[in-house]
C-alpha cells in the first residue's frame, strides 16, 4: 500500500479551513494541505461588503485563525498558490500550481468556492469600475469610495444593496441599478422586495427597476457615467458590478467530475467518482428543504459553507453524515440587518408581522398550512423561532402568528400530519 | 495584554491573552477553542457565540443591545442572566466566561 500522503485542501476559504478543522476534530492525524490563491491566510468575506466603508481593509483583522493555530494543529496553509493541473486515481494524485509546484495527496477536498459573474459591459475596463469578491477587490474598492461622491451599483441583490447602504450612509449620492423588476429576487419574494425598495429610498438612494445599461463613459480612463438605454446619463465616480458568482468547477472538470451549476456531490458531500469530496459555494447538493424529492441546491452562505465542509470532512474519513441543515442567509443593510430562515420558493400563504415602513418586521411563507420559511427584518426573535421550529420539524400556525404582540417562540407546536 | 478565561461545560480551562479591542468570540475562533460557533462571524445574527459571563466580570460590560437581547432569548442553551453573546464582549480587561453545552 503506498504511504498516506494526506489530504489537500484546495481554496484557502471558509469551507477549506472548516474541512481541515473538522479533519482534524475527527482525529485525522495525516498531513494536512490547504492551498489557496490569494496571498492572505483565510479570512472571512461577509465584512467585505460592510466594513469598506471605512477607507481601508485590514485582512489581518478579518482572518479566521491565528498563524499558529495552523501549527499547532499541524495544517500545512500554503497561500499564494493557484492550483491549474489536477490528476488522480484511487490511491491519490497530484496537483500542480502555476508556478510548477506540485503538491501530492492521498484524499482530496475541492473547496474552490465561486467567481464575479463578469458583464460584458463597454467601458467596465474603466478606472472606478469594481467587482466586489475578495480583500483586494475590497481594499481598491474602498480606496476609490473614499473619495467619491457618486456611487452607482449595478446590480441589485444582497451585496449590491450592501455596498449602496454603506455608501449612502456614509454620505455618497447612491443610484441602483437592477435590471429585473424587483430588487434581491434571487433571494426573497415579492413583499421583501418591495420593503427593500421603498426602505433604501427612504434612506436617499434611488432606485431604478428594470433598468438597461447601454455603456460605462469616462475621460481620461476614469469612469464618470453609466449610461442607460433611452440615453439618461446616471453620474458616477465609483461603479460597483455585483451581479452574482458563478462556481468554480474547472478542476472539478479536470478530473471528469459530474458538473451542474457547481460540483455535483452526495447528500454526504462526495463527487461523483466517490472519493473526492466538495464542499461551500462550488458545490450543488441534494438539500431536504428544496420542493420535492431530491431537489438539488447550491447554496451561497457561510453557515452553508461550514456545516458542508463538516459533513464532507467525515465522508473523506470513510463516515457517512447526511446534510440536514435549515439553510440560513443574513444580509446587514447598514441600519437594515436581514434574516432568512428557510427556503420561500413554493410558498402559497404569507403572513406579516409588524410594520415594514418601520424598518421592523417579519414574512411568514406557508405551503400546504404548514410554515416553510421566513424573511426578518429587524426582528431576530422572529428569525430564531422559525429556524428553530424548522430545524426540528415543527410549525407555527399562521392564524396564531398573525396575531399582533404575540411571541412566536411560544406558538411553535407539532406539525399537523399531511 | 488582557486574560481572557474560557471555561468548557465539563471544566476544563483555557487562558488566552488577547489584544484589548478584540471581541471574546474572536479570541475564542482564532485559536481554535471549542465550544464557540460563530456562523455569522460577529454580526450577531446566528446566537452560536453563546457565553455565561462569570460573576466577578459581569460589572463594566457594555450594555446588551435589542438584537442582542432578541438573540439571546432564543439561544439552544438556555438564557441565564450572566449570557451574552461573545461576539459583542470586546475585552477591555480580564474576563472569564463559562461556555454552554450546545450553541446550535
Amino acid at each position: 500500500m503506498a504511504a498516506d500522503l494526506g489530504t489537500l485542501i484546495i481554496g484557502a476559504c471558509q469551507s477549506g479551513v472548516q474541512v481541515a478543522t473538522s479533519l482534524r476534530e475527527f482525529g485525522d492525524t495525516s498531513p494536512i494541505t490547504l492551498v489557496g490563491e490569494e496571498p492572505h491566510a483565510p479570512y472571512q468575506r461577509p465584512p467585505l461588503s460592510k466594513e469598506l466603508h471605512g477607507g481601508t481593509v485590514k485582512t489581518s483583522d478579518l482572518a479566521f485563525r491565528t498563524p499558529d493555530w495552523y501549527q499547532r494543529q499541524d495544517i500545512s496553509l500554503v497561500t499564494g498558490e493557484r492550483i491549474v493541473h489536477l490528476e488522480r486515481n484511487h490511491d491519490g494524485g497530484v496537483a500542480t500550481s502555476s508556478n510548477g509546484r506540485q503538491f501530492r495527496f492521498s484524499r482530496l477536498a475541492l473547496t474552490t468556492g465561486a467567481a464575479v459573474r463578469r458583464l460584458p459591459l463597454e467601458g467596465s475596463e474603466l478606472g472606478g469600475v469594481h467587482y466586489l469578491r475578495d480583500a483586494s477587490d475590497a481594499a481598491k474598492l474602498a480606496a476609490d469610495l473614499a473619495v467619491a461622491r457618486d456611487v452607482v451599483v449595478i446590480g441589485g441583490g444582497f451585496i449590491g444593496l450592501e455596498v449602496a447602504a454603506g455608501a449612502r450612509a456614509s454620505g455618497k449620492r447612491v443610484t441602483v441599478l437592477e435590471a429585473a423588476p424587483r430588487l434581491v429576487g434571487r433571494a426573497v419574494a415579492e413583499g421583501t422586495s418591495e420593503y427593500f425598495r421603498a426602505a433604501h429610498q427612504r434612506r436617499g438612494t434611488q432606485i431604478m427597476l428594470n433598468a438597461r445599461i447601454s455603456r460605462l463613459t469616462g475621460t481620461g480612463g476614469k469612469v464618470t457615467e453609466v449610461e442607460l438605454a433611452g440615453g439618461t446619463r446616471v453620474p458616477a465616480d465609483v461603479v460597483l458590478i455585483g451581479v452574482g458568482v458563478v462556481p468554480r468547477t474547472e478542476l472539478a472538470e479536470q478530473l471528469g467530475l459530474a458538473v451542474d451549476n457547481g460540483i455535483l456531490v452526495d447528500e454526504s458531500g462526495l463527487c461523483s467518482d466517490g472519493m473526492t469530496i466538495a464542499a461551500g459555494d462550488c458545490a450543488n447538493l441534494p438539500n431536504p428543504y428544496v420542493r420535492g424529492d431530491g431537489g438539488r441546491l447550491r447554496l451561497e452562505s457561510v453557515p452553508h459553507a461550514m456545516e458542508h465542509a463538516k459533513i464532507a470532512a467525515a465522508a473523506l474519513l470513510g463516515r457517512r453524515e447526511p446534510y440536514q441543515m435549515v439553510p440560513w442567509f443574513w444580509s446587514d443593510q447598514s441600519d437594515i440587518k436581514l434574516q432568512i430562515a428557510g427556503l420561500s420558493a413554493g410558498f402559497d400563504q404569507t403572513v406579516q408581522r409588524g410594520d415594514p415602513d418601520s424598518d421592523k418586521f417579519a414574512l411568514l411563507y406557508y405551503r400546504n398550512g404548514r410554515i416553510i420559511a421566513a424573511d426578518c427584518v429587524n426582528s431576530p426573535a422572529d428569525f430564531m423561532a422559525v429556524r428553530n421550529a424548522l430545524a426540528n420539524g415543527l410549525d407555527i400556525p399562521s392564524d396564531a402568528a398573525a396575531q399582533p404582540g404575540t411571541r412566536l417562540k411560544e406558538l411553535i407546536v407539532e406539525a399537523a400530519a399531511a | 495584554m488582557p486574560k481572557v478565561t474560557f471555561i468548557q461545560p465539563d471544566g476544563m480551562e483555557t487562558v488566552l491573552e488577547t489584544d484589548t479591542g478584540t471581541s471574546v468570540m474572536r479570541t475564542a475562533v482564532s485559536r481554535g477553542v471549542p465550544g464557540i460557533v460563530a456562523e455569522c462571524g460577529g454580526s450577531a445574527m446566528c446566537a452560536t457565540c453563546h457565553v455565561y459571563v462569570e460573576e466577578p466580570y459581569l460589572d463594566g460590560l457594555p450594555e446588551i443591545s435589542d438584537v442582542e437581547d432578541e438573540m439571546l432569548d432564543c439561544t439552544s442553551s438556555e438564557r441565564c442572566p450572566n449570557s451574552r453573546l461573545s461576539c459583542q464582549l470586546k475585552v477591555a480587561s480580564d474576563i472569564a466566561v463559562r461556555l454552554p453545552e450546545t450553541q446550535v
